[in-house]
């Protein structure tokens, strides 16, 4: 039987907040990442938890004022389902279905897989590539927070310790596609070795613009790759920009060896699946 | 803490439904008895070790090594702990040797004082205590003072030699002499996990007389026992094992097992308690034997025709860091190596020596997958080399009926080697889909809009490929091991009139526990669930041997049959005229129970020199053949196989349901051991020793698999059967590597294949490094 | 330490223990529900699947303080309600039929994961099928009996 730390479990946003600014606590929501780390000890045992799974004002997909809202708390499974989600940002479901199996779906949250920041975090790339906003808020007030501003170092957040987040606010400008893709270990349950989404925007003459490539687990965080995207900003997907990005890429990526997978190989399926997205893209 | 709300007395409380086990449902099975034990495991019923409930028990845990070579010095307490409130033991308490009996008693039971560390994990210390909070809190209170010692890691540079045998036949020379090819290559296979879904768990029990009673998950009670009796200083009677619900085993519950029992049991004895040892995933993974990594090199001549002339194989093991069953998991890989071809000029060499690598041990195919890996590989590239299908080289080399082994066995039956390659090829339209494959293979070369290169694909994202393999499995155990055991089994009429079969073999997923009633029931003309399957507990059932070696049904069901007949005879005889499912209720009623105890007799005509390795290695083969086709993925090398064929001959199928059961599961994991299953190890640890990092096939990685079962009979066994455990496991991964290539243009010869690797020979060194 | 209310299997359950236990934990340990089995303890596996509001979840990553008022159903459920009409429920049975349980440890999550599939109106599709256990680990069977059991019992009757 693993340890089994004190554990508050507040119905309201500000009675959470209350308890993290009392001192050092541990959210759970889904417990996907938090319960492996305490059973497996691979942390330290935190000494307070807070359970987020009875605040209701953390749940919710909706559309707000030309972006995709989704709350901390959405499962998986929720976005799997979600006509919205669907809708306006299919890459979401795509990626939602890619995740560990049913059970995982059903448990793990868009906000704890943030939260958690690890650098194969699956959703991650797609929040750099839509420009999405991670509204997090304590007794302190609220603040949104770019994604590209919120990973700063290996499973470091700019979340303060008594901040929670509450939503995640992903921009729906028009013309944008997004694709995404990712290499795992074996067809579930399966960690990422890369995990690539691309997006750009794209009006017909002026080629593509706003272009964002982001990917998983090939450095310490979630990562865009910037000068991939300025080759392909204002470019059209064509060979020879498939070629020029994918060998910027290459050189643009510093990945390691670990027990998933290898430097070389991260590196180079990297370039070979902005090359086959943009392949797609362009149609030949 | 609260108690346990549904539990009270000993052991456990049965609240769940219990179905009649001889119950039949139409369906599938029909005509065959459903899995005895089945309503049990389906309805939350069956008691599987952790679900056991000992009021008072403690848990157990193990202080392990965490260097992989080292003199242990001290092994100190934290003087600042009350150690008075729970129970510590090391070495000193060992009542007997400290080893835990096996071929060579070279593994302590723990490290002693002043002993040596040999690997990374190993046991030193055992703490146990009421709960495990206890246990979590003072297990890092224990503290292991070493001096390090210079670790070997790598087999070929180790010095200590575990076992080391030759086999030769013919003129080597003169074969390669009259070759028109000779064909090189090295063929790498790492460490695999057995990976049963059950961990390992063991509760010992001490008994009022000074003994112990081991209840645990185990695939050989008397294995358990034998090491009990000597480390503990035990009798016959005061060691007592009884092997539970087991869930899964695949080898890696047959000599670890041992060790384990012995641990909760010092336990036991200096605590006066029942104490758990229940493993954690990650301590079962970092700690517990593995498949032996090997490495095999082959030197083969062909003459132009394809006709095999000449084989030079030399294989080597790296057996860990202490003998377990290395010398026998060696003998058979050799006597694999050179895969089911004839051929009259042959040199096997084998060898096996220790590492400061956790000790490796059984695992299903026990040294066959590796080797066979090897012999089709290399038959797969000769193939290449000859431009001949790698179907029509196997028929030109495949044993038939008189030929000869490198052993000198002449196969005199049960020879079904070209059989099982023919109903493979055929059910798979082998030959046709390899021409759509090269077809398309050659397309993709040609007509792409863009080359593919380093950081590209084609315009075909992926490529389909077929592969095909051939294999054998010795039947039952290498030369003269049953002769050597001198198993027994039984069958009993009680003195109520029951009917029972009694047999130390375990059931852990393969069906034991059904055709054993089945085969008895069969001969004796009742129906199967009128007959008892004693429980698996050394103090009721006879040693009847290991359940390993695919030998249950072929050896022990053998004695089992022979049993039942010569009871049924017995019966008949003082009931002349009068069937015996007439009369034995009535014949226990006046004359009390009647126990036959059938011992091993030597197979008739099977003679083997364990000095020499000269004759018939085995009483008979298996032979399997393995069709598998996969998709690569282009951009990624990412394989997913999708299709297997398996055929296998297995001498007499004894229920259908049960036997392709075994070919499907095996196959699976050979797929598992050829493209995902790798234990990366450094400095002598294994770095992903957890479920998220050792990772095996899900539902969505495993292909479809199609078993075609082929009955080549045995004289020796009175059913006919050869065994089906591990024959499957032998043929399924070489077949995979071979679609690769088809699929690939490029020679894996490292398992697994993973994309990581496939990539790399892709576009790296184009054609894999052949070493 | 905490009171904790919920339905196990339709029949109410009280614990009273610490908020950050796990399901699995109170299932087996405090409860008696020993149906339900640890692999690993880290949502690889799926052995301890049980149902939690119709969803299946890994036990072992659930802390009892998120069960309470809620509903959990785990493999002794499935032969509860079976109980009444004297056999197996016909998930059950279909695995006994097909030879989907080969050593046991894997099925009763097996059957959780199945039956969850099969509660969201899942068809005998394979590829569905296949995804709905991917959560669950099986070493013994290759999967293709379990597939088979499933897709039996998905199939309509006609």
């Amino acid at each position: 039987m693993p340890a089994e730390p004190q554990i508050d479990v507040p119905r309201h946003l500000f009675e959470a907040y209350e308890r993290l600014a009392a001192g050092p606590t541990r959210p759970i929501a889904g417990g996907t990442d938090v319960m492996v780390a305490i059973t497996g000890e691979l942390a330290p045992i935190p000494e307070r938890m807070l359970d987020l799974s009875r605040i209701d004002a953390l749940r919710g997909i909706q559309l707000e004022a030309g972006s995709l809202v989704l709350g901390a708390r959405t499962t998986y499974t929720e976005i799997r389902r979600s006509a919205l989600c669907r809708e306006h940002l299919p890459v979401l479901v795509e990626a939602a279905a890619t995740i560990g199996a049913a059970q995982i779906q059903n448990r793990g949250t868009l906000g704890g897989n943030i939260a958690n920041a690890s650098p194969a975090g699956d959703m991650l790339p797609i929040l750099l590539a839509t420009d999405a906003a991670i509204l997090v808020g304590g007794q302190r007030g609220e603040r949104e927070i770019p994604a590209k501003d919120f990973f700063i170092a290996y499973r470091k957040t700019a979340l303060a310790p008594d901040e929670l987040i509450l939503h995640v606010r992903f921009p729906l400008p028009p013309g944008r596609e997004v694709r995404f893709r990712k290499v795992g270990t074996r067809r579930a349950q399966a960690i990422s070795k890369v995990v690539m989404a691309l997006a750009w925007e794209d009006f017909g003459s002026t080629g593509w613009q706003n272009v964002r490539v982001a990917l998983g687990s090939v450095a310490a965080t979630p990562i865009r790759a910037r000068k991939t995207e300025l080759i392909l900003e204002g470019a059209r997907p064509t060979p020879e920009a498939a070629d020029l990005a994918a060998e910027i890429l290459v050189r643009e990526l510093n990945p390691i060896d670990d027990v998933r997978s290898t430097a070389d190989y991260r590196r180079m399926v990297s370039a070979r699946i902005l090359h086959r997205l943009l392949r797609e893209a362009g149609g030949w | 803490m609260p108690t346990r709300a549904f539990t009270s007395g000993v052991q456990t409380v049965e609240r769940a439904l219990v179905v009649d086990p001889g119950q039949r449902v139409p369906g599938r099975a029909a005509g065959f008895p459903l899995r005895r034990e089945g309503p049990a495991k389906l309805t939350g019923a069956a008691k599987y070790t952790d679900d056991l409930v000992f009021p008072g028990a403690w848990h157990g845990i193990t202080i392990r090594s965490t260097e992989a070579h080292a003199k242990l010095v001290a092994i100190e307490l934290d003087p600042d702990v009350d150690w008075s409130k729970v129970v510590v033991a090391t070495a000193a308490d060992i009542p007997g040797d400290n080893v835990v009996a096996s071929i060579k008693d070279d593994q302590p039971v723990l490290v002693p004082v002043g002993g040596v560390i040999r690997h990374h994990a190993e046991p030193v210390a055992l703490l146990a205590a009421p709960d495990k909070e206890t246990l979590r809190r003072l297990k890092g209170r224990i503290r292991l003072v070493t001096e390090p010692l210079p670790p070997v890691f790598d087999p070929e540079q180790s010095d200590h030699v575990f076992a080391k045998y030759e086999v030769t036949t013919g003129d080597l020379a003169l074969g390669f002499a009259g070759a028109d090819l000779i064909v090189e290559g090295t063929y790498r296979v790492g460490h695999q996990e057995q990976l049963y879904i059950e961990n390992n768990a063991m509760i010992a029990v001490p008994g009022d007389d000074g003994g112990i009673v081991i209840h645990g998950s185990l695939q050989c009670p008397y294995y358990v026992h034998k090491a009990l009796k000597r480390a503990l200083r035990l009798t016959h009677v005061q060691a007592r094992v009884i092997a539970e619900e087991t869930g899964g085993g695949f080898g890696g519950k047959e000599e670890y097992p041992s060790m384990i029992a012995l641990h909760a049991s010092l336990l036991a004895l200096k605590a006066k308690r029942p104490v758990r040892m229940i493993y954690e995933r990650h301590e079962d993974i970092s700690a517990t034997t593995k498949r032996h990594p090997a490495i095999v090199r082959h030197r083969s001549g062909v003459t132009k025709d394809g006709v095999l002339v000449a084989q030079d194989v030399e294989v080597i093991m790296d057996g860990g860091a202490y003998c377990t069953l290395s010398p026998v998991v060696l003998s058979r890989g050799l006597l694999h190596a050179g895969g089911p071809y004839r051929c009259p000029n042959v040199r096997l060499r084998a060898c096996a020596t220790r590492t400061n690598t956790p000790p490796n041990g059984a695992f299903r195919g026990f040294g066959a997958p590796q080797t066979e890996f090897a012999a089709e590989m290399q038959l797969n590239r000769i193939a290449e080399r000859l431009e001949m299908s790698p179907a029509e080289l196997r028929r030109r080399n495949v044993y038939r009926l008189n030929d000869t082994t490198p052993t000198g066995q002449v196969l005199r039956e049960s020879v079904a080697a070209e059989e099982v390659l023919e109903q493979a090829l055929g059910a798979s339209h082998f030959e046709r889909i390899r021409e759509r494959t090269a077809r398309e293979s050659a397309e993709r070369g040609g007509s792409g809009t863009i080359p593919p290169g380093p950081l590209r694909s084609g315009d075909r994202r992926v490529a389909n490929g077929i592969g095909l393999a051939l294999g054998w499995h010795g039947a039952g155990f290498t030369g003269s091991g049953e002769v050597y055991i001198g198993s027994i089994a039984s069958v009993e009429l009680t003195a109520d009139g029951r009917i029972r079969v009694l047999t130390a073999n375990t059931e852990m997923g393969q069906g034991t526990k059904t055709v054993f009633p089945q085969m008895v029931a069969a001969e004796l003309g009742v129906p199967s669930d009128w007959v008892e399957y004693a429980p698996q507990d050394t103090a009721e059932v006879p040693d009847s041997g290991p359940t390993v070696a695919s030998r249950t049904v072929m050896v022990v069901g053998g004695l089992v049959i022979r049993a039942a007949r010569r009871l049924k005879a017995a019966v008949e005889e003082r009931n002349p005229g009068v069937p015996f499912h007439e009369a034995f209720r009535d014949d226990a009623k006046a004359n009390g129970a009647t126990r036959i105890d059938q011992k091993f007799e030597a197979y008739p005509g099977v003679v083997f020199d364990d000095a020499t390795y000269v004759g018939d290695a085995y009483p008979a083969y298996g032979w399997a053949a393995a069709v598998a086709s996969v998709e690569v993925d282009l951009d990624t090398a990412e394989v997913t196989v999708r299709d297997v064929i398996a055929v296998d001959d297995v001498g007499k199928v004894i229920h259908p349901v049960l036997c392709e059961g075994q070919v499907e599961g095996g196959t699976l994991q050979a797929v598992g051991y050829a493209t995902l299953e790798e234990m990366k190890v450094r400095d002598g640890r294994y770095l992903n020793d957890r479920l998220a990092t050792y990772l095996i096939p899900t539902a969505m990685d495993a292909p479809h698999i199609r078993t075609i079962l082929v009955e080549a009979p045995f004289s020796g066994a009175p059913h006919g059967a050869k065994g089906v455990g591990e024959l499957p496991m032998d043929v399924a991964a070489p077949a995979v590597i071979a679609a690769i290539h088809d699929a690939t243009g490029v020679w894996i010869h490292d398992l697994p294949a993973t994309p990581e690797r496939i990539l790399a020979a892709m576009h790296g060194d184009r054609g894999a490094p052949a070493a | 330490m905490s009171a904790y209310r919920f339905l196990v299997n339709g029949a109410p359950a009280q614990v009273d223990v610490p908020g950050m236990r796990r399901l699995l934990d109170v299932l087996r340990d405090d409860l008696g529900l020993t149906g339900t089995k640890e692999g690993c303890g880290e949502g690889e596996c799926g052995a301890c699947s049980v149902l939690l509001d119709g969803q299946v979840v890994d036990a072992c990553l659930v802390p009892v303080c998120q069960v309470e008022g809620r509903i959990v159903r785990t493999v002794e459920g499935l032969s509860l309600a079976a109980r009444e009409r004297g056999s197996l429920d016909t998930l059950q049975e279909a695995f006994l039929e097909h030879g989907a349980a080969q050593c046991g440890i894997c099925t009763p999550g097996m059957l959780m994961a199945a039956r969850a599939y099969l509660d969201a109106g899942g068809g005998p599709d394979d590829e569905s099928i296949r995804e709905a256990i991917a959560g669950n680990l099986c070493r013994c069977t290759g999967y293709t009996k379990i597939v088979d059991a499933i897709v039996a019992v998905a199939t309509p009757l006609e």
